[in-house]
């Protein structure tokens, strides 16, 4: 029996046992000079990995007594974490070099956060889900503060950590209330005893300090004040890694608890994720409108896009599920290539993070230019770009659910900010010629990343690279 | 069958793919291979543009030719499998297929027009190809999703057209340009999500389930006190109200255009007023029309009035105007407002003044924005008063812009006539105050068009500045030359267009009166049983 189990999470299992490997390694041989080696072998471990879960995964597995779930639902979250953060690493391995961050721990720690998400978006169980979050929480605390002698970036670390476990307690607090109400902290069993309607007073505040919790992980407002800070402080290829992968993870982690747990009880928590839909849309986009400092302003931006998975959520339906994946696996595309041109805005050698650093830049550097701009118009959800799609599944889904307040709410808070990411067009097309430009260094790997990812923005119109089917699939998996 | 006869069958039905995507096509040349920043880079940039405009206009031509005007059906339908159960749908019936040889007739003018651009030549290139296949697929596009990717998309070249190459206000003009179109259509996307669910389908006409013989609950129902007549169909038919009202643009919603116009590069005006502001008469005709007529009767009597409004209120702006871009403006806005007039009277002669108006509005103030480019791109100014009595040494040029300047006015015997008169008529009919409250405008735009001619072309060349000043060139002449032809011949034979879109709009006509009948009788039936 424990083989069967051991044989489930047997992909988790190889990448603890790699992270712990390559930190031993590491340590007994000659340290940091191993650690661009460790990024690109962490990178291929990833991609390995989500090239067999993937290809391999069918039907749906439950380890430990349903402790652990490996579903359509887990295997697509896990795909899109795993290649995003190996995107992120690879990105990373220029800028932490020069800057002598590349050290060895760098990569073992993404590799253990990792493992924490993909036990977060494969919980079936409360402590499963405790356990996989402070996993993945206590390496991007670490991370956050990698340039030790910043005080920007241990700021950053210090504040992440204080409120991170200021936000696990509440989840913790949650999760112990669900249990006392529920009797047992296995999804499963909790699914069954909240009913729509007829949920206990304590069950529903257990819930609602869960869902506390677990805002704070996606930034949802109001539990979104860490965002810019940590975005802002740490080293950037840090702040590409917090934008992508954790975000996914942390998404569907929400989706889990709340339809494999609360499945029964939608009409109790969809009024919530869609007020803390419409707060984040909303504070992402005004509070994006006077930021100088790009990664700031991403963070406002990525705390609206989560606004709009939210809104999928929110439906409680099949299609919304769908429309949240749909959603996020293109959000992640378009961040990994928006920080993939932010690592790339250099002058002289040294990271810029001003917009207004980008004046003229399509003069200087047409080609990357014109990437970016298929990127801001991608995130600022026009047509016919790829981020268009994500806000039209995610329309759709609310419309169907009844929701037609928050769909209507969602465009407009589309349109407010759609003039920040209009404002950086406007720094890189119709800026002065000024002397003081970028470098205009070779793109590399970033440049590649730049291009891929904005091409991804167009072609993928067509037909989206059967991204649609999956997610429906994975969606089926998790509500049924 | 034979290889001849399977490559027609190929190049049939593809033949509107091939025409809306071949300029981007071109655009990914240029982007692709065409290196450097100099003067012969611009020129390859230049020639590549105009040969592919010519070639799409030539295959639009050959569409024309092919095209039925008795099958009120959609013709030439292109189709492909697309995203969440939609399908990738062209066509072209009798009411769009007019915009299409619009668009694809201006493009290449424009292009000429724009032989005198030097700064970023091979950007301003990619936009105007990039544009045009955006606009192209408007008119074609036959399910409610594509539609509105390219409604939208649209906005991205213009925008970087005015904010690139635009005047020394341009930043301001194209956020007001962008942020202003684009709240008026997300609303609209809204409502295309909610039809989506309520009929199933994005298909806009010829499926199995199509959105124009759908028909959308018009109940009325009440929303937190308020009383909404025609139920879904006037909520729907507001979403899109709000988005083609600014597009064309109705007033009150026009701000945008006379910034957009004033700042804009000629080429981009020119596009502007004589394409872009067609989607809003189209959007209304292809959606609110057919697909509301519940929702559309109901507000009726408020677009009339709206029009009327227009008509006569940015004509009276129109005469204080200082700039001449700005005066053609608010010109295009009361000549705008005829075509609301037409579409919601809603019968024949109606409608078919409206497409008339808009097809000859698109050559007029075209013609008349390369007119105010002309002496531009001389003087560098747009000021009136920085003109007067260029006839003395410009005869070619007052010739062309006195003929113009009488077809804004609506000189029977130019094509500004027939459009106007058939609204107004259809109008009379209909709502005999708000018809006699546009005549009026007709009359002030015969104030403001001739006091704008006297002030810049007649008189005395008394200017120290202008003395100098040259006629137009070849090229200059080559561009009005069809703009000219097509403004006469319209005008006295505007059969030509009518023929084309008659049973279209008869059949559009019928459809209107026939749900209105329906949804009447439902409503009676229903109080019968209480």
């Amino acid at each position: 029996m424990i083989s069967a189990d051991l044989n489930i999470i047997l992909p988790e299992i190889l990448l603890s046992a790699f992270a712990l490997l390559g930190l031993m390694g590491a340590v007994y041989t000659t340290k940091d000079k191993t650690g661009g080696l460790l990024v690109w072998l962490t990178a291929i471990v990833f991609v390995a990995l989500a090239a067999w879960i993937g290809l391999t995964g069918e039907g749906t597995r439950v380890a430990f007594n349903g402790m652990f779930i490996e579903d359509g639902f887990a295997r697509f979250a896990k795909v899109t974490i795993l290649l995003s953060a190996a995107a992120v690493l690879v990105m990373s391995e220029g800028y932490m070099k020069a800057r002598g961050l590349l050290r060895f721990e760098y990569p073992m720690l993404v590799a253990l956060s990792a493992v924490g998400m993909m036990m977060m978006v494969s919980a079936g169980d409360l402590m499963a889900l405790y356990m996989g979050l402070e996993l993945q929480s206590l390496a991007l605390y670490v991370v956050a503060s990698l340039r030790r002698d910043s005080v920007k970036s241990t700021e950053a670390g210090l504040k992440y950590f204080v409120l991170g476990a200021l936000s696990s307690g509440v989840l913790l607090y949650g999760a112990s209330l669900v249990y006392g109400y529920a009797g047992t902290t296995l999804f499963s069993g909790i699914i069954t005893t909240a009913q729509s309607g007829n949920v206990s007073l304590g069950l529903l505040f257990g819930l609602v300090f869960l869902i506390s919790g677990m805002a704070f992980k996606v930034s949802a407002v109001p539990f979104h004040m860490w965002t810019p800070d940590v975005y802002e402080g740490s080293p950037t290829p840090v702040t590409a890694f917090f934008a992508t992968a954790p975000k996914v993870a942390a998404m569907g982690l929400f989706a889990r608890v709340l339809h494999d747990a609360f499945g029964n009880a939608i009409s109790d928590w969809s009024q919530i994720v869609a007020l803390l839909s419409v707060l984040s849309m909303f504070l992402g986009a005004i509070a994006a409108i006077g930021q100088t400092n790009i990664k700031r302003l991403m963070a406002f931006s990525s705390i609206a896009h989560m606004g709009y998975a939210l809104m999928g959520l929110a439906a409680g339906t099949v299609l919304g599920v769908q429309a949240m994946l749909v959603y996020m696996a293109i959000y992640v595309t378009m961040n990994v290539g928006t920080f993939a041109f932010i690592l790339m805005m250099q002058k002289d050698g040294a990271p810029v993070t001003d917009i207004s650093s980008l004046n003229m830049y399509s003069k200087t550097n047409p080609g990357r230019a014109l990437a970016m701009l298929v990127l801001l118009f991608s995130l600022a959800g026009v047509p016919p770009m790829l981020g268009f799609f994500g806000k039209l599944y995610v329309l759709r889904a609310a419309y169907e659910a009844d929701l037609v307040w928050l769909a209507i709410a969602g465009v407009i808070a589309s349109v407010i900010g759609a003039y920040y990411y209009l404002r950086i067009v406007f720094y890189m097309y119709f800026g002065e010629e000024q002397s003081e430009q970028l470098d205009n260094s070779r793109g590399g790997i970033l440049g590649g990343f730049l291009i891929a990812s904005a091409l991804i923005m167009v072609l993928g119109i067509a037909n989206m690279f059967g991204l649609e089917g999956a997610a429906a699939a994975a969606a089926g998996a998790l509500v049924n | 069958m034979d290889d001849d006869e399977r490559g027609g069958k190929l190049m049939d039905t593809h033949l509107l793919s091939i025409v809306t995507f071949m300029p981007a096509f071109a655009a990914l040349i240029l982007a692709i291979f065409l290196r450097g920043d100099d003067e012969a880079a611009g020129r390859n940039a230049k020639w590549l543009a105009m040969i592919t405009t010519t070639v799409t206009f030539l295959i639009s031509l050959f569409i024309l030719f092919e095209f039925d005007p008795n099958d009120t059906g959609f013709q030439f339908v292109d189709e492909a499998d697309w995203l969440l159960g939609m399908k990738y749908r062209l066509g072209v019936d009798g009411i769009s297929i007019l915009f299409v040889m619009l668009t694809t007739f201006m493009m290449p003018l424009v292009i000429a027009a724009s032989w005198n651009v030097n700064t970023r030549v091979k950007e301003y290139m990619i936009a105007f190809l990039v544009l045009e296949t955006l606009m192209l697929g408007v008119f074609m596009a036959l399910d409610l999703v594509l539609f509105y990717l390219f409604f939208e998309a649209g906005l991205i070249p213009m925008f970087l057209i005015i904010g690139i190459w635009g005047g020394a206000n341009r930043i301001y003009a194209s956020f007001k340009f962008f942020l202003y179109t684009f709240l008026g259509s997300v609303l609209m996307l809204v409502a295309m999500v909610a039809m989506f669910t309520e009929a199933g389908t994005t298909c806009i006409g010829g499926c199995e389930l199509s959105l124009l013989t759908h028909t959308f609950g018009s109940e009325t129902f009440s929303v937190m006190g308020v009383q909404i007549i025609g139920g879904m169909q006037t909520l729907l038919f507001l979403a899109f109200f709000a988005s083609f009202a600014v597009k064309m643009p109705m007033w009150p919603v026009h701000t945008w255009l006379p910034d957009a116009h004033v700042q804009a590069p000629t080429a981009g005006s020119v596009v502007l007023a004589a394409i872009l502001l067609k989607m809003g008469g189209y959007g209304f005709l292809r959606f609110s029309l057919p697909m509301f007529p519940v929702g559309s009767d109901v507000m009726a009597p408020l677009v009339l009035w709206m029009s009327a409004i227009a008509i006569v209120y940015t004509s009276l702006v129109a005469l204080v105007q200082e700039d001449m871009k700005k005066l053609i403006a608010y010109s295009s806005v009361a000549h705008m407002g005829f075509v609301t007039m037409g579409i919601f009277a809603a019968n024949q002669q109606g409608i078919d003044g409206a497409i008339f108006q808009m097809i000859s509005h698109g050559f007029i103030s075209g013609a008349l924005f390369l007119c105010v480019g002309v002496i531009y791109d001389r003087m560098h100014t747009r000021d009136i008063d920085a003109y007067g009595g260029l006839v003395n040494r410009m005869p070619a040029y007052a010739m062309i812009f006195m003929l113009f300047t009488m077809a804004n006015v609506g000189l029977p015997g130019t094509s500004g006539f027939v459009g106007e008169f058939l609204t107004l008529m259809a109008t009379f009919q209909v709502n005999t105050w708000v018809a006699a409250i546009a005549t009026t405008g007709v009359i002030f735009s015969a104030a403001y068009a001739l006091w704008l001619y006297r002030r810049v072309v007649m008189g005395d060349l008394i200017k120290e500045s202008l003395k100098a000043i040259t006629d137009m060139t070849p090229r200059e002449r080559w561009i009005f030359a069809p703009l000219v032809v097509m403004t006469l011949l319209l005008g006295v034979y505007p059969a030509l267009v009518l023929d084309m879109i008659g049973p279209s709009v008869a059949a559009l006509v019928e459809n209107y009166t026939v749900a209105l009948d329906a949804a009447d009788t439902a409503v009676q039936s229903a109080e019968a049983t209480h």
